[in-house]
């Protein structure tokens, strides 16, 4: 186990590198004047913009200015606005927020995906099986886009004209955890589908698995071959999705926090895009990669917790 | 493993000649294919976008020029001349709509076409040599695969800027991402057929690395590329919405449904359908080649049924 | 199709005469997309308590099957059992509930499988597989059925078992989790175990380990054994008696020495002198040509006729009925006594 984890540990140390640079390369080394992609479209003054490269190691070679951005990173500074405040006094609060709404939508994925997928896969071939599928292709084609608004439609405005009450929050967080419910779940959907489709898959591939027909052999109750022997063998790939979903959560994160207007980072990013402050979307986007690298090593650990065969390979 | 718990027994017959596998499996798609009412719905809307996207003069009723717009008329409901309403500007949602399948049509297909040759041919490589080859392409598609690719191409696009924003920046910041999933899968599915024993022969025999990469491996390797690339269609559709709708994608004047849907925002809990059209043809659009990716999936792939 | 099955079987049950296991006539039949595939074909042997029956084929044959419809773990649909009875000290297995049914299997008659490795749960320690039979057949509590784990892995000879009870099976060598499946199916004392190519996946030195061991197992607690494989080498110290299966139905059955003297079968003996052996060294190996019958289109009259070299006319067109040679031994071919005269002397 220790060795596993050390293993996967130096692991992560070229990709964070890696991933550093390669952000670090878009914003500087992309054709254009790095000064004019930091200030976005604003005219910048000549006096400003040499001291902004002198701040910014503009003179010095690539590699040195890579090493700067390196360091900058590791002792928490991710740079500043174009007005010179430091982009992580931004962050203040706004990861909360934004965990939250993460959290809540792992949370509902997670039951829903993990119950629908075993359901279509006890019923295999059944309508309960073909009506799951059919879904979830559904859910997968209505993007977080549309999904947001449309619920917002449905549940702030509909249904509110036809009961008269407001059954979720459909803006803002004033509501405490209830103002994340709608808004995770619209995070979710998309997720929800896979997960749901990947979740038969597996339980329908362990349950074609030889040890299964051994606990079946053993004279075992089927609903212990199924908790005890078929569960936790199938819920070691949904592990590695759940981790690497993360990713997928925080890019929609942005969409979602706009559209339900919540304050997290993802608001900031996209008010910071329309803004042009090209500082603080390299800022964030730097810290969320580096957020999702991290969870994906978590994952990786818990992984082998789960499977022993990892554990003592 | 297998003892004859199954009731197989039927004798395979050795396999004679690649090509016979090969076309035997494409036929056997194909055969899967014609029959499955999931392609066949899922193709016909498929064709449907496309005819919309590549002529959407055919289509509409008043033209998308600004000329056509009337700020007067902002916000109308469904009208006989207006179709489907029309916007805060007071111009026709209907043909805005027809207008914005091109968009969409071209960053799907594009992105899903780069990044399935690009990441299928490195992976054919890193696969079919190995060693040192594979060692680097892996790492670098491991570096490209740690960055969630909204955020990617969101961060691309904003330091390439709005004025150079358009259909190429975006089909480019959606493909530097998306390539090494690709790569993955190619790599995999060359190293199981590396070891088959036909491609043994052929090296065997004397045929070169090239000959024996696109004659033996690649029809043997190609399938589960397919079906992911055709999946990743729905997402890279679905992606260019996001990102224009954040406002570093498609930009006005040029028509996007992420874009429209954007626009239409504001004012979106009094007037929905401006927001609501738009939305609905993202998500049948999505959902067409969802479709499609299902049934291909299904056809190439019948384990994972 | 027509089925010539000799009824052997006593008309009623009668519990002092009644064998320890009895297969009766079974037929089991799978539903495929490519149409029937008729899997047994009116199967019938028996077992008694401390008596070894080997059954004998290539796979595709029924083996298999048969034995896991005595288990009563076929999954069903795809198969079906239309007809036969599997009569367990003379209650027929195929009548009972699922609740009687699942009473049965794992604790008075249990089964280990071929591959060990696939077969034993890779997330859990082989401690915790063994003793979940104790935990769930037995009520006890955690600390004793792991106790009795332990003893059990010292029976079947696993070095160092208390050490090793927590260890997961991938931890182990391909003997050792064959020992610890066998420790498992034992675990209850049950009164027939099915042993389904327990030794294919081994290595030859091991694989007379574990023959020993099951054959010592035996005899210490006088179990029916049922030895399912298709290498007739591993059968010849263990069984007492053999079955031959072709094609879903018994072709040959034999006390073992009869069988392996002269068989009385043209299959039996194809396969009996495919055996490499010391003395034939230099000579060119047998083997029987052609290829195991497809199970979707079965050959007319005695499957094993395109294959046969003993074959006539009426092979092609007439199924060959089990002559009864002796009391203990019957054959399913017409020209049986000309096999049998073959290998006399």
């Amino acid at each position: 186990m220790g060795r596993y984890i050390i293993r996967r540990l130096l692991q992560a140390i070229p990709v964070l590198l890696g991933t550093t640079f390669l952000i670090f390369a878009i914003v500087y080394a992309l054709p254009g004047d790095p000064v004019q992609a930091l200030a976005g479209d604003r005219r910048v003054d000549p006096v400003f913009a040499a001291a902004l490269r002198e701040q910014f190691h503009l003179n010095d070679p690539l590699i040195v200015r890579y090493g700067y951005y390196v360091r900058d990173i590791f002792s928490g500074d991710f740079g500043q606005t174009f007005r010179g405040l430091p982009v992580s006094t931004i962050f203040e609060g706004k990861f909360q927020v934004t965990f939250k709404l993460a959290a809540t939508a792992l949370i509902i994925e997670a039951i829903v995906g993990v119950l629908f997928g075993f359901w279509a896969a006890l019923r295999r071939g059944g309508w309960e099986d073909k009506a799951i599928l059919a879904f979830s292709l559904l859910l997968v084609s209505v993007p977080t886009l549309v999904s947001g608004f449309v619920l917002q439609l449905a549940i702030g405005v509909k249904l509110k004209q036809l009961t008269g009450t407001q059954i979720l929050p459909v803006a803002g967080v004033q509501d405490g955890l209830r103002s994340y419910l709608l808004p995770g779940f619209v995070l979710a959907t998309v997720s929800i589908a896979y997960l749901t489709r990947l979740t038969r898959t597996s339980l329908m591939e362990t349950l074609r698995a030889d040890f299964i027909r051994t606990a079946v052999a053993k004279g075992l109750p089927r609903r212990r071959v199924l908790g005890r022997h078929a569960l936790r063998n199938s819920l070691i790939p949904l592990v590695t999705y759940l981790g690497a979903d993360l990713g997928t959560l925080m890019g929609g994160a942005v969409i979602t926090e706009a559209i339900f207007n919540l304050p997290g980072i993802g608001q900031q990013l996209f008010q910071s895009v329309y803004l042009r402050e090209n500082s603080v979307v390299v800022g964030i986007v730097t810290v969320l990669v580096l957020i999702y690298i991290v969870a994906n090593l978590v994952v990786d650990l818990l992984y082998a917790v789960l499977d022993p065969r990892i554990r003592y390979e | 493993m297998s003892n004859d718990t199954l009731p197989a027994a039927a004798p395979v017959q050795p396999a004679k000649h690649v090509k016979e596998r090969s076309a035997s499996l494409w036929s056997d798609a194909w055969y899967d294919l014609r029959r499955n009412p999931v392609f066949l719905i899922g193709s016909g809307m498929v064709l449907l976008f496309v005819i919309i996207a590549a002529f959407p003069g055919l289509f509409d009723t008043v033209g998308v020029e600004s000329r056509t717009c009337n700020l007067a008329n902002a916000r109308k409901g469904i009208t006989s001349e207006h179709w489907f309403g029309t916007d805060n500007l007071g111009c026709d949602v209907y043909s805005r709509v027809m207008h914005g399948a091109r968009v969409s049509i071209i960053v799907g297909f594009v992105s899903a076409l780069v990044t399935g040759v690009v990441g299928g041919a490195l992976g054919l490589l890193a696969g079919y040599y190995g060693r040192w080859v594979d060692i680097i392409l892996s790492r670098v598609a491991e570096i490209f695969f740690a960055i969630p690719s909204i955020l990617g191409a969101l961060l691309i696009l904003a330091v390439i800027g709005r004025n150079n924003a358009g259909i190429a920046t975006v089909v480019l910041a959606l493909s530097i991402l998306a390539w090494p999933m690709i790569l993955r899968i190619m790599r995999a599915a060359v190293i199981t057929a590396k070891h088959q024993d036909y491609v043994m022969a052929a090296r065997a025999l004397g045929a070169g690395p090239g000959r024996i990469m696109l004659r033996h491996i690649l029809p043997n390797a190609v399938a589960p590329v397919i079906v992911v690339s055709t999946i990743n269609l729905g997402a890279f559709i679905a992606a260019e919405a996001a990102l224009s709708f954040l406002g570093v994608g498609i930009q006005s004047p040029q028509i996007s449904w992420g874009l429209m849907i954007a626009d239409s925002r504001t004012r979106f809990l009094e007037a929905p359908l401006p927001l609501l059209f738009p939305a609905l043809f993202l998500s049948l659009t999505i959902l067409s080649v969802v479709m499609l990716g299902d049934a291909v999936r299904d056809a190439l792939d019948p384990k994972l049924r | 199709m027509n089925n010539p099955s000799v009824d052997t079987a006593p008309p009623a049950a009668d519990a002092a005469t009644e064998p320890l296991l009895a297969v009766d006539n079974l037929h089991v039949e799978f539903v495929t997309r490519q149409g029937l595939v008729r899997a047994v074909n009116g199967v019938s042997y028996t077992v008694n308590p401390g008596e070894s029956l080997a059954v004998l084929g290539e796979s595709g044959s029924g083996k298999s099957v048969t034995a896991q419809a005595i288990m009563g773990i076929l999954d069903m649909p795809p198969a079906r059992i239309p007809k036969g009875e599997i009569r367990f000290r003379g209650t027929d297995l195929l009548k009972l509930s699922d609740q009687a049914r699942s009473q049965i299997r794992g604790q008075r008659i249990a089964m280990i499988f071929q591959d060990a490795l696939s077969s034993l749960n890779p997330v859990l320690t082989v401690g915790w597989q063994i003793s979940e039979m104790f935990r769930v057949h037995r009520g006890m509590n955690k600390r004793d059925a792991m106790k009795k784990a332990v003893e059990l892995m010292d029976r079947v000879r696993i070095p160092a078992a208390r050490q090793r009870v927590n260890d997961y099976p991938h931890q182990f060598s391909g003997g050792m989790r064959q020992r610890i499946m066998i420790a498992m199916s034992i675990a209850l004392d049950p009164e027939v175990l099915i042993a389904d190519e327990p030794t294919t996946a081994l290595d030859v030195t091991v694989q007379a380990q574990i023959m020993e061991l099951l054959a010592e197992l035996q005899r210490e607690s006088n179990m029916g054994l049922i030895l399912i494989t298709h290498d007739l080498g591993v059968v010849a110290d263990v069984a007492d008696k053999i079955a031959v299966m072709y094609a879903g139905r018994i072709v040959e059955h034999a006390p073992v020495h009869d069988v392996y003297k002269s068989p009385a079968h043209p299959y039996s003996k194809g396969l009996l002198d495919s055996i490499p052996r010391v003395d034939m060294k230099g000579q060119e190996l047998y083997a029987i040509k052609g290829l195991p019958p497809n199970l979707l289109d079965m050959p007319s009259g005695c499957a094993f006729h395109p294959r046969c070299p003993y074959r006539r006319d009426n092979c092609v067109t007439d199924v060959p009925p089990l002559y009864e040679i002796s009391g203990t031994r019957g054959s399913a071919c017409h020209y049986y006594r000309e096999v049998l005269d073959d290998t006399v002397g």
